[in-house]
């Protein structure tokens, strides 16, 4: 469903809207903020983030994994059925190459799934994760 | 101004995003096409956050107060948490409000009120123009899988995206 819409898309990121972000200054950018090193991230915990379940609505639960799917290789979908591109690098070269997109959706998804924001460790683990994912 | 010479000033000024966004169906007098067709409308911010869940709506599907009510609790969208900052919001909010059934100069907005959208419905899907317009689709196949919910227009019509909404292009999926 790549439609022209996401072409559009494409064309804003192209002409340079978009800041100049990569996974690895990503994980620098997170872990500092944490104060520690960027070898103090652990891609392990960003897995278990991803795929850890929690109490949803009507009784179901709901993860990263949900919209995402379980494997972040592959498209998802959203709540309106919408495909969402994948997550990890190796799959979508647009991702985690633009900080203010970034954290607008951990903010939106972290307080949706776990009814909190996600602290600079939780998102640097997630960005180790998913960019060491080949 | 009327829609098409706004359509024009608009396209020169993002020139290639909405020529990609939008395919201009040919010999339309109005910014839309009648009853089937959005009118065409470009705005960048609306475009990037407004898409990225569902198809961007067309601001002609609801009035002025419904956008004014949906755009002020973004943090609980229909459930979903779709915040943004103050200044896109705001930004978002005023092209809404410019293009919304009971302001713009669409044929649409104008039928969707004719049809009656007083109350300010938080759902395009929840006007009696919608239920009008589909009061032939079975009741099943709303809530089939490949379709997921009413408010995924592109699962039945394949051009949605590009703001067509004829026969020729709609679908119900198995
Ligand atoms: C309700 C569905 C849903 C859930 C649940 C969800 N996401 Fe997302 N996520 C999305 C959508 C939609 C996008 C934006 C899609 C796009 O840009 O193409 C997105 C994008 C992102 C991005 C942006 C990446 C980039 O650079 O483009 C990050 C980071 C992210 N999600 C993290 C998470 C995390 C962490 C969780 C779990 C705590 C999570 N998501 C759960 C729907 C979801
Ligand atoms: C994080 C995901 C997300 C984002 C971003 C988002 N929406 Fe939604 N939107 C939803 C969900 C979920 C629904 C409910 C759909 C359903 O019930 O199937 C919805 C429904 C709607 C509806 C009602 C559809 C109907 O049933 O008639 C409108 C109108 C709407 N959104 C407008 C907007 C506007 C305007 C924006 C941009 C400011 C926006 N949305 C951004 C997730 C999102
Ligand atoms: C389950 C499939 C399905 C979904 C989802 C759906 N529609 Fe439709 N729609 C139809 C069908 C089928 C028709 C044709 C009805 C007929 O001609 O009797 C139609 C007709 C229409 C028409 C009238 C076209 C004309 O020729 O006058 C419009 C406009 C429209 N839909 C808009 C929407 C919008 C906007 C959404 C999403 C908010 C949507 N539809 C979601 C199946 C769907």
């Amino acid at each position: 469903m790549i439609k022209p819409f996401a072409l559009a898309m494409l064309a804003l990121v192209s002409t340079g809207v978009a800041a100049a972000d990569t996974p690895t200054t990503l994980m620098a950018h997170f872990a500092q903020k944490t104060g520690s090193p960027v070898s103090a991230l652990s891609a392990a915990r960003g897995e278990t983030l991803y795929r850890s379940e929690h109490p949803g609505r009507a009784g179901t639960s709901v993860s990263c994994a949900s919209c995402h799917t379980a494997n972040p290789k592959h498209p998802g979908r959203t709540r309106v059925n919408k495909r969402i591109e994948p997550l990890a690098p190796a799959a979508n070269p647009e991702r985690f190459t633009d900080v203010a997109k970034v954290e607008k959706w951990f903010r939106r998804n972290c307080m949706d799934v776990l009814q909190r924001e996600c602290n600079a460790q939780e998102k640097g683990d997630f960005v180790a994760w998913l960019s060491q994912i080949k | 101004m009327n829609y098409l010479l706004r359509g024009i000033g608009v396209l020169t000024a993002v020139g290639t995003v909405s020529l990609l966004a939008f395919s201009l169906p040919s010999g339309v007098a109005h910014g839309d096409g009648g009853g089937d067709v959005m009118p065409r409308l470009t705005h960048k911010n609306w475009q990037q956050e407004c898409a990225s869940c569902h198809l961007a709506y067309s601001p002609a599907l609801l009035p002025r107060a419904s956008w004014q009510r949906l755009m002020g609790k973004l943090d609980n969208h229909f459930g979903d948490n779709a915040s943004l900052d103050p200044a896109t919001q705001a930004d978002i909010l005023r092209f809404l409000e410019a293009n919304a059934a009971d302001v713009g100069t669409s044929q649409i907005g104008r039928r969707v009120m004719r049809m009656g959208a007083k109350d300010a419905p938080l759902r395009i899907t929840d006007t009696r123009w919608f239920v009008g317009k589909h009061d032939e689709v079975p009741r099943a196949a709303w809530s089939r899988k490949s379709v997921g919910s009413a408010a995924n227009c592109a699962a039945c019509h394949s051009k949605a995206e590009q703001g067509v909404f004829d026969d020729d292009t709609v679908r119900i999926p198995k």
